[in-house]
């Protein structure tokens, strides 16, 4: 299979089954570019999130393909998984359950630079084996006070904890990030906030995200593509622009009558 | 400091560290030698000189419970260490690797839990003869599982967790996951499981001496000290109560100190967990 350039990731007929025989996902295609935020939006039990486990080769996938760059993540092969821990990371719904409790905010926000010592983020030149303050600038870096690196994740705010996860997910300076619901727990004023933020970091990085929500208007403001999965299937994919044209899938339209109403 | 049935921070403290000073120092404050034996002085009352009085071979009661605390407790603590670093690897590697070798586990397991603790205990110790050792044999036999069964538990609701996934995503191998992830909260959880199990465990090596299976005379252990004591109940009922209330307080002593454990990681839980 031909990768283009400008291609991040290709998904090519990605079918995950569960041991129930039920698909979670079923025969998804796609593409995300260089640079670029593909939104994912669909209801609770669409497959959503499954489909981010298989991204983040985190579960086998039954049949097709996921390439990455050029590695082919179907077949999990030691070495390209170990290329991926490098250039795709994640950031979950529950920033709670994301850091572990035990452990204070700078061994959880340090954890990729931890135990991947060679890689070299551009935006920690000079500082990055100096551990404190790397920590430091990654908060900076989502607008923490470095105050925080000496806490344990019980002491911040559900968004300041999201801020944490943020910042480790672009410690390592990863080509693709995940983002799996990363407001839905949020309060809304701290759910603006967020995304904003997010969006920041993607101009100043350069890097590309899987936007995944069931919410159209988180998914709308994020990105340049929406996919829109039902029943573990792709049922529409568009630009943006064409959220309201008249061309719309019915489902696409029930969707985007919930958001305007 | 006891607040209600709860028990304070301060309060803790001061029980632990009276507690461990007592059992340090206890040779050195004790007035007699527990095993020397004064036929002259037999069942003697509580009095200035003999504060618990005397038993039926003379023998000074006081000094008899300090060394008997460290009998008992010393042999408590000996089979703790042993459970927990015979059960916590095995229940670690069982929860984490999973599949046939979990499965395998645990029936094995599951066959030591179809009888009750005490029954297994005394047909052990039964069969390998009275003596300290063989006590500590059975009764590891019994507690091992307990805490091979937590440290499973607690690995497989821990496998879970979004920051196990995303420890995955960061590159961390299987072998730092268990050290940083999953050992914590294991030894957090079997903490408290020991804490309150000290209690038990105190209570079934002083009730298997009673019934003459472990401490052999004339080593002061508190059950051994009830046995030896019941002939003699009517004429001197002291010799019976004092290392009968003996055990009641340290029982009392770990299961406060278990609870409190108990109540404190509950609280950081609620805090830190989903």
């Amino acid at each position: 299979m031909r990768i283009v350039e400008q291609e991040v990731l290709v998904a090519k007929n990605v079918t995950k089954q569960y041991s129930s025989g039920q698909k979670a996902v079923d025969q998804v295609s796609f593409v995300i570019k260089k640079d670029e935020c593909l939104g994912l939006v669909g209801e609770s039990g669409s497959g959503k999130s499954t489909l981010a486990r298989c991204v983040l080769a985190l579960e086998k996938v039954d049949q097709g393909e996921i390439w990455f760059k050029e590695k082919p993540l179907h077949l999990a092969n030691k070495e390209d998984l170990r290329y991926i821990r490098r250039e795709v990371q994640a950031v979950f719904q529950n920033p709670a359950a994301a850091l572990n409790p035990k452990l204070k905010i700078i061994d959880s926000l340090m954890e990729p630079l931890d135990f991947q010592k060679n890689i070299q983020p551009s935006f920690l030149k000079g500082i990055r084996h100096q551990r404190e303050k790397a920590a430091e600038q990654l908060l900076e870096m989502v607008e923490l006070p470095s105050k925080y690196l000496s806490c344990y994740p019980h002491e911040l705010s559900g968004g300041q904890k999201q801020r944490v996860t943020i910042a480790r997910a672009i410690s390592i300076e990863p080509a693709l990030i995940i983002l799996d619901e990363p407001t839905a727990s949020l309060d809304v004023s701290v759910q603006a906030k967020i995304m904003n933020l997010l969006k920041d970091l993607q101009q100043y990085l350069g890097v590309s995200y899987l936007f995944i929500s069931h919410d159209l208007a988180a998914v709308n403001f994020m990105s340049d593509r929406i996919m829109v999965m039902k029943q573990g299937k792709i049922v529409d994919e568009f630009s943006k622009y064409d959220l309201f044209s008249l061309k719309r899938e019915p489902y696409t339209k029930e969707l985007l009558h919930v958001f305007e109403g | 400091m006891i607040n209600g049935f709860r028990i304070t921070k301060p309060g803790i403290l001061l029980l632990i560290g009276l507690f461990f000073i007592t059992i340090i120092i206890a040779p050195y404050i004790a007035p007699f030698d527990p095993t020397d034996v004064k036929m002259g002085d037999r069942l003697k009352p509580i009095s200035l000189e003999h504060f618990f009085g005397t038993d039926h071979l003379g023998r000074d009661v006081f000094s008899r419970i300090l060394a008997g605390a460290q009998t008992t407790v010393g042999t408590s603590f000996l089979v703790l260490a042993i459970s927990l670093l015979i059960g916590v690897p095995i229940g670690l590697v069982s929860g984490f690797v999973g599949g046939r070798l979990d499965r395998f586990l645990m029936r094995f397991v599951d066959a030591f839990m179809a009888f009750p603790d005490y029954i297994v205990a005394i047909i052990l110790s039964g069969l390998l003869g009275p003596g300290i050792f063989n006590l500590v044999f059975a009764i590891v036999m019994v507690k091992w599982i307990g805490y091979a069964r937590l440290a499973r538990s607690t690995v497989l609701t821990e496998k879970q967790r979004d920051y196990i996934l995303i420890a995955k995503v960061n590159g961390v191998g299987p072998m730092n996951i268990l050290r940083r992830h999953m050992i914590p909260h294991v030894l957090g959880n079997v903490m408290v499981l020991a804490t309150l199990d000290a209690g038990k465990i105190i209570l079934m090596i002083a009730s298997l001496s009673y019934i003459g299976l472990g401490a052999q005379p004339p080593i002061p252990e508190w059950g051994a000290m009830l046995n030896e004591a019941k002939a003699f109940f009517y004429n001197a009922p002291h010799l019976m109560l004092i290392p009968g209330l003996s055990i009641m307080v340290i029982v009392l002593i770990f299961n406060l100190v278990g609870d409190y454990l108990r109540d404190h990681y509950d609280v950081k839980n609620q805090n830190g967990g989903k």
